[in-house]
């Protein structure tokens, strides 16, 4: 490797900012915080006081003293009446479903003593057998949001469930017009029949589905469902706008098919080539081989292009700077037959039928397409909500239910549905709190968290599931399908409802089947409960809309971890950095270096945008690398100003006016100006908080190469000897462990780890740590155990294209690269810590001992992978941080996993290999009397991560898969960062292998 | 400091009575363990000349015995008295063993199919449904051996309902009797007091007597004088620098034993034992009555806590036993107001420190005993062990694993063998490292 790639974290890297030199050399600030949270007026000046000091030093004898006094009575209060299958101290898992707003998970619900702690991938699905996604594991302390309505509103006031009902039924009765029920896609066969049932009873009833991030115009092109794409067969991807590895459709599932295609198989090396056309980059551009950016406007002329070249045969002229790339994709895709696959995340029903006519060109039908299994996880219809909105201002209906729904606030045309709700008699919202349009409705009925409830689902034709209640409800909530069994004087509840419904799906004894149905939480066996309306207003090729060039062209775009707002008021999902930005707490503009220097914008630039609507909202810049030029684009999914979202109350600005109206069709683009003000608001980001100073942390190498020689890809460091290069671990001071037992270790495959941040997530849960909130991030002391580190780099050497070398940012590649701790066998932390807080144990692990920790810090910054996090401030019973709501509210505590300690300040902490899960892993093994299986105990981040990339095991097992991929890798992918420092990490990285057109 | 040295003195004598008095409280207290002795004598199995007469395979009966003493003997007597449900001695005769087997594993299966004898069975006693058995054929007919071999009837007294007031007799007795150890030895220690002020203002009298009568009634010479009218220069003691340092080093070395005594002890609470809202008594359960631990305890096998048993398992039992107790009441009102028993915490671990029972019963298969002391013997628990950090490593680095027939540890042992003639210690293990038990 003559030619070393040149890796950057951030433009300021690569730009070398005064900023970023001046952190590059210093990794923790200077100063102690103590005074900056905690102080007041008078210790300003960041100085003690004589007489404060005398007042603490009285203050601690006195606590001395008090601590020697007899300590509290503690109460052990057992169950009055035991339920059978609970044992305090150990878990039990139920098989349940999340399923919001297109994100599907068959998950296992873990629960402690009646609460559920974590949400795990449920193996038995094979959707989503391996991983989950971050919202999914997030979506655990909604249940414990002391913010949920804890009874029923009417008028804005606490009323009895017996008195709303009444109310609403005697109003339901007389009720004048249309009853529209407004929800999100509903992918549960039972309360989609249920909703009907109810409809009935009216003479004129509408199930109004609608999407945030809609997908209407694919619904659309495709006769009211989602093709069944399949990306495991698929040779050739080209994707255009279409981020469907992070937020497009169904995220996981379609991750686990992609990465079947990206993973290297040893014995036959081959890959996928995937080709992305985008404006923002996005999660899935970031791990294309090919990605071109373009501009919305653009969009239409590429696919145009594409469908002549394909269908027609004739020469691809895709426009600006995509021409070359398309004509590449168009010739692959002709090459690949059958085994190619074309999405886009279009909305535009035009545009999603030339995908439909290229796709059917490409015979992807019956192969990379199953046509006999479509997707339901998006059932929006455009038409049919903004029908709704104008027969609202028009006064013809009646009453609206709400569920899941909250357009008020996501929808674009937010003003004529406040104005219409006000001519609507009867307004009911199921939202569990008070939101923007359940602030206007005359009745919040609140539904049920999703871990309380009874459901089922069909993300997929044939694919049923179902979700069981975990814990029984802590408020007085009733979910919605209950709700709607009471209104229409129904004496069955919805747990007998589905059961009635499944027979028609069951065989054999119902009773055994429902059980086992229950038990594994999927029924796979190709019968489908759900039915969807076919879309009735076929899309036409020839129908495109065109979208007018503008100056400055403004993409909204969903969050991987915030979704379209449902997840405003999650510390923990706020606090997940984005996958491509790694930035947290907030929205921002998304732009281009260009733009940037035109507009002489530095990153934190308070921007005015205004929208076409002549609305404005202020938001700071971010200089974006991989932005289309003349693009910006923000996230949805802020700006929230209600007091029932503390956490998200003041977080960024709404950016929905971006979305326009175009024919019956949300368009998620239109032109925007920018002006810069005065202010400054800096986005905190946890990318540019350790630098890699030009060392060989990630490696990577090209397809044709490994083919070429596999021993070739990875560069290994030799250190120079009088004997000739000698590898460093064969010249150490140390002497070296000796593991009899067990010697645990993990092997990250950076060609399966897509960036997605779900075992970051999984991390979090499982290991109780504190959210520090958007101003400690900003000071670099966010405690996130594992980080996926993002590099972006350019192949300037390689490509020999001036305009790229001009400027590496603004198309670069990406790289992930989940860290944590390397579990050095030569640790520097260990050596360095004055206490032996932190030290080795017999199984490989490095410890790390809170209680004898006294917060020197030296093991931190003798850390070569800065994976160390110091509690500056006790995050816990601290109403400073308020926000942290998992440690500072009695019900958020629920969610506490009660086998890992809640760290103190002042202590060092970072990832223990799950210890608390290989320590249980080998007890319940002793317990049997047997060793433990390979695959049995697993860190939450390798159970959660939904592509496989990491696999944790026990080294010392020649049969666990772990020490099998180490033997096969050795000397060909595997390597250790920083091996010249001779740590001798148990976390071994495959190199990244990239399909390079 | 004169009065320092005094107060140790009268410590010491303080120290000397206070074991004269144990001692004696001791002799009451062997008297009273004599009369329990004489009432659980009978538990002893094997004490019965029956068990060698009948022809069952001993490992079976045996089998039997602990199956039946941890799952049955709550409610049945091996022998004639009727317990919760009726005794079982001669059982085998009265019923076939197809039609046992059916009613252990199933007893309302079994009534509900309308079978004659199960029916009247559950009428005769108060419908009073019997738990089913998830056993085996085999476990149940070892059971079976256990009863018919009769080695259990002779344990029916210690069950029955003698046993029960013998036993609570003996309990309250031992309580009296402790109680009155601590009345006595407040009273003994007054008088002894009083008795010492007397006999020094006695002696300090008949010395001023004698002195005024030889200054008044004798004429003494010189020396003799001096002698009698001696005066002793305390001024010179105090002034003595050598008085004054070793004076200060003993204060110094008292202090800061006492303080360091204080200090290692805050937060150790060896021997707390507070007032339960109900007084149950382990002694009475464990002890005279030999339920097995984890009767109630029911997770201690199996989970990370021993679980404190919910109020469904007290009446398991005392839905039928001593019902009229004021202290069985009260589980009632907790039942009836729908309110969990709230006991007091005994044993407090540190939320830093990680513990499993299971890993130290079932794998270690260590007696509850070895922690939680004398347990079958406490009428009122206290904390036995410290619960130190020390405690715990001390152990971890004596006890040699329990690898018997554990395929865990086969190869481990044989390293360990290869390379090392010590035991093989939790410690050898890596037992005292800081994950184990900290995260």
């Amino acid at each position: 490797m003559q030619d070393r790639i040149k890796y950057w974290k951030g433009i300021e890297e690569l730009e070398n900012a005064p900023e970023f030199a001046k952190h590059a050399h210093n990794e923790f600030p200077e100063f102690l915080p103590v005074n900056e949270v905690e102080g007041g007026e008078s210790s300003s000046n960041g100085k003690t006081h004589r007489r404060d000091f005398l007042k603490l030093l009285g203050f601690s004898m006195a606590a001395v003293s008090l601590a020697s006094c007899e300590a509290p009575v503690r109460k052990a209060i057992p169950y009055l009446n035991k339920p059978v299958d609970v044992e305090p101290g150990t878990a039990n898992w139920y098989a349940s479903t999340f399923f919001l707003n297109g994100d599907y998970n068959s998950i296992l619900v873990k629960t402690r003593e009646g609460r559920p702690i974590k949400i795990e991938p449920n193996p038995s699905s094979s959707l989503t057998p391996l991983g989950t996604s971050s919202k999914a594991q997030g979506s655990l302390l909604g249940l414990y949001d002391i913010n949920r309505l804890r009874y029923p509103l009417a008028a804005e006031k606490e009323a009895k469930w017996e008195d709303v009902d009444k109310q609403i039924k005697s109003r339901l009765a007389n009720v004048n017009g249309k009853v529209a029920f407004v929800s999100t896609t509903i992918i549960s066969p039972s309360t989609k029949k249920l909703i009907d049932e109810f409809g009935s009873r009216f003479s004129n009833f509408e199930h109004v589905t609608y999407d945030p991030n809609s997908a209407s115009g694919l619904l659309q092109a495709n006769g009211g469902v989602i093709p069944g794409y399949d990306f495991s067969k698929a040779n050739v991807i080209v994707g255009i706008n279409a981020d469907f590895l992070g937020t497009w459709v169904a995220p996981v599932p379609f991750a686990k098919q992609y990465i079947q295609t990206r993973k290297l198989n040893p014995d036959s090396p081959a890959m996928s080539r995937h080709y992305q056309f985008e404006t923002m980059l996005s999660l899935t551009g970031s791990n294309a081989d090919v990605r071109v950016p373009i501009k919305p406007s653009e969009e239409a002329d590429l696919v145009k292009a594409l469908y002549n070249a394909i269908t027609g045969g004739g020469a691809a002229s895709g426009p600006g700077a995509s021409a070359k790339a398309l004509a590449a994709a168009v010739k692959e895709l002709k090459a690949n037959n059958g085994k190619a696959l074309v999405v886009s995340g279009s909305n535009d029903p035009g545009i999603q039928a030339m995908v439909k006519a290229i796709n059917s060109a490409l015979g992807a039908e019956g192969s990379t397409i199953d046509t006999a299994a479509p997707y339901y996880v998006k059932q929006g219809s455009d038409a049919d909500m903004i029908r709704l909105v104008n027969e609202m201002n028009a006064g013809s209906v009646g009453a609206v239910f709400f569920y899941n729904a909250n357009p008020v606030y996501n929808h674009p045309l937010s003003a004529k549905i406040v104005s219409g709700l006000k001519k609507v008699g009867l307004k009911v919202s199921f939202a569990d709190r008070v939101e923007e349009t359940s602030k206007l409705a005359d009745f919040i009925t609140p539904d049920s968290h999703y871990l309380e409830s009874w459901n089922d689902f069909e993300p997929k034709k044939g694919f049923l599931s179902l979700a069981q209640p975990a814990i029984s409800p802590i408020f007085t909530t009733r979910q919605m399908q209950d709700s709607l069994l009471v209104w229409s004087d129904q004496k069955t509840d919805f747990y007998e409802y589905i059961r009635s419904n499944w027979r028609s799906v069951a065989s054999g004894d119902f009773n055994k089947f429902w059980e086992k149905a229950v038990h594994d939480g999927v029924l796979e066996n190709g019968t489908s409960l759900l039915k969807v309306k076919s879309s009735t207003a076929a899309a036409s090729t020839a129908s495109v809309k065109k979208i007018q060039p503008s100056a400055i062209e403004a993409v909204l775009y969903e969050k991987v971890s915030i979704g379209a707002g449902e997840f405003s008021n999650n510390p923990w999902l706020q606090e997940l950095p984005d996958p491509v930005s790694k930035a947290t707490w907030g929205n921002y503009v998304a732009m281009p270096r260009q733009m940037a220097e035109e507009m002489s914008v530095v990153q934190g630039d308070v921007l005015k945008v205004t929208f076409a609507n002549n609305e404005s909202i202020e938001l700071p810049a971010l200089v974006q690398p991989g932005q289309a030029p003349g693009t910006v684009a923000i996230a949805m999914g802020y700006g929230r100003e209600l007091d029932t979202m503390p956490v998200a109350k003041g977080l960024g600005a709404n950016a929905f006016p971006i979305a326009t109206v175009a024919d019956d069709v949300v368009l998620y683009t239109s032109g925007v100006k920018l002006e810069k003000t005065n202010a400054t608001s800096p986005i905190a980001q946890t990318q540019t908080h350790h630098t890699i100073m030009d060392r060989i942390v990630v490696q990577e190498n090209t397809l044709a190469k490994y083919k070429e020689n596999p021993k070739e890809v990875t560069e290994y460091v030799r250190l120079a000897t009088h004997e000739g290069p000698a590898k460093p671990a064969t010249i150490s001071l140390w002497d070296d462990y000796e593991y009899k037992n067990h010697h645990w270790g993990m092997v990250i495959d950076l060609n399966s780890c897509i960036g997605c941040g779900a075992c970051t997530m999984s991390c979090n849960v499982e290991n109780n740590i504190p959210v520090v909130g958007k101003a400690e991030i900003l000071n670099r002391r966010e405690m996130h155990w594992m980080r996926i580190d993002r590099y972006y780099s350019a192949r300037e050497h390689e490509e020999k294209d001036y305009a790229t070398m001009e400027h590496p940012a603004d198309n670069p590649s990406v790289i992930f690269q989940p860290m944590l701790c390397q579990h050095c066998n030569h640790a520097p932390c260990e050596t360095v810590c004055p206490v032996a807080a932190t030290m080795h144990s017999s199984e490989g692990l490095n410890q790390m001992a809170y209680n004898r920790c006294v917060g020197t810090r030296y093991c931190a910054n003798n850390c070569p992978y800065k994976v160390r996090r110091f509690n500056w401030f006790a995050y816990a019973n601290n109403d400073k941080f308020g926000f942290n709501e998992p440690m500072n509210n009695d019900l958020g505590k629920m969610v506490l996993n009660p086998d890992v300690t809640v760290r103190a300040r002042g202590v060092m902490e970072k990832c223990s290999f799950c210890v608390q899960r290989v320590q249980l892993g080998k007890l319940e093994a002793k317990r049997e009397n047997r060793r433990p299986k390979d695959g049995e105990i697993v860190t939450a981040c390798a159970q959660s991560c939904p592509t496989e990339a990491i696999v944790f095991g026990d080294m010392k097992d020649p049969e666990s898969r772990i020490s099998k991929v180490l033997a096969r890798q050795q000397g060909e992918r595997a390597f250790h960062v920083l091996e010249e420092l001779n740590t001798q990490p148990n976390v071994t990285y495959l190199t990244k292998i990239r399909n390079l057109a | 400091m004169i009065s320092c040295i005094l107060k140790t003195q009268s410590r010491f004598f303080c120290a000397f009575l206070l074991s004269l008095v144990v001692s004696f409280g001791a002799l009451a207290q062997e008297g009273a363990s004599e009369q329990a002795d004489v009432a659980t004598k009978g538990v002893d199995p094997g004490a019965t000349a029956g068990a060698e007469a009948s022809t069952g395979d001993p490992a079976v009966i045996s089998a039997g015995e602990s199956l039946f003493k941890n799952n049955c003997a709550v409610c049945h007597s091996a022998g004639s008295d009727v317990i919760v449900g009726p005794g079982l001695q001669g059982v085998t005769e009265r019923r076939s063993e197809a039609w046992l087997l059916k009613w252990v594993k199933n007893s309302q299966a079994l009534i509900q199919s309308g079978d004659a004898d199960a029916v009247a069975i559950y009428n005769e006693f108060n419908k009073q449904a019997m738990p089913s058995f998830a056993f085996s054929d085999d476990e149940i007919k070892s059971i079976l051996a256990y009863i018919s071999s009769g080695q259990g009837v002779t344990s029916a007294p210690a069950a029955g309902p003698e046993g029960v007031t013998a036993g609570e007799s003996v309990g309250t007795e031992a309580v009296g009797a402790a109680s009155a150890i601590g009345g006595y030895l407040d009273i003994v220690l007054v008088v002894l007091i009083i008795v010492l002020i007397v006999l020094v203002v006695t002696l300090l009298l008949i010395t001023s007597l004698l002195k005024n009568y030889l200054n008044k009634n004798r004429t003494l010479n010189e020396y003799d004088t001096e002698v009698v009218n001696q005066r002793f220069d305390f001024s010179k003691v105090y002034k003595s620098k050598a008085v004054r340092a070793l004076v200060l080093l003993i204060f110094v070395v008292v202090l800061v034993d006492l303080s360091i005594d204080k200090v290692m002890g805050i937060g150790i609470q060896q021997g707390y034992q507070p007032k339960q809202p109900i007084a149950f008594s382990h002694k009475l359960h464990a002890g005279d009555h030999q339920i097995d631990c984890n009767y109630c305890h029911s997770t201690v096998y199996k989970s990370r806590s021993a679980s404190i048993p919910s109020a469904n398992i007290c009446m398991n039992c005392h839905s039928q036993i001593k019902t009229e107790s004021a202290e069985i009441q009260k589980i009632y009102k907790a039942i009836e107001r729908n309110e969990p028993i709230q006991w007091v915490r005994i044993h407090n671990l540190p939320d830093l420190a990680y513990f499993n029972h299971s890993q130290h019963t079932k794998v270690g298969g260590i007696e509850c005993q070895t922690c939680h002391g004398p347990i079958q013997e406490m009428e009122v628990v206290y904390q036995y062990s410290p619960l130190t950090m020390g405690w715990c490593i001390d152990c971890h680095r004596e006890t040699p694993l329990n690898t018997e027939g554990n395929e865990y540890y086969d190869k481990l042992v044989e390293l360990h063998d290869a390379s090392s003639k010590g035991a093989f210690t939790v410690a050898s293990n890596g037992g005292t490292e800081c994950s184990k038990c900290h995260y």
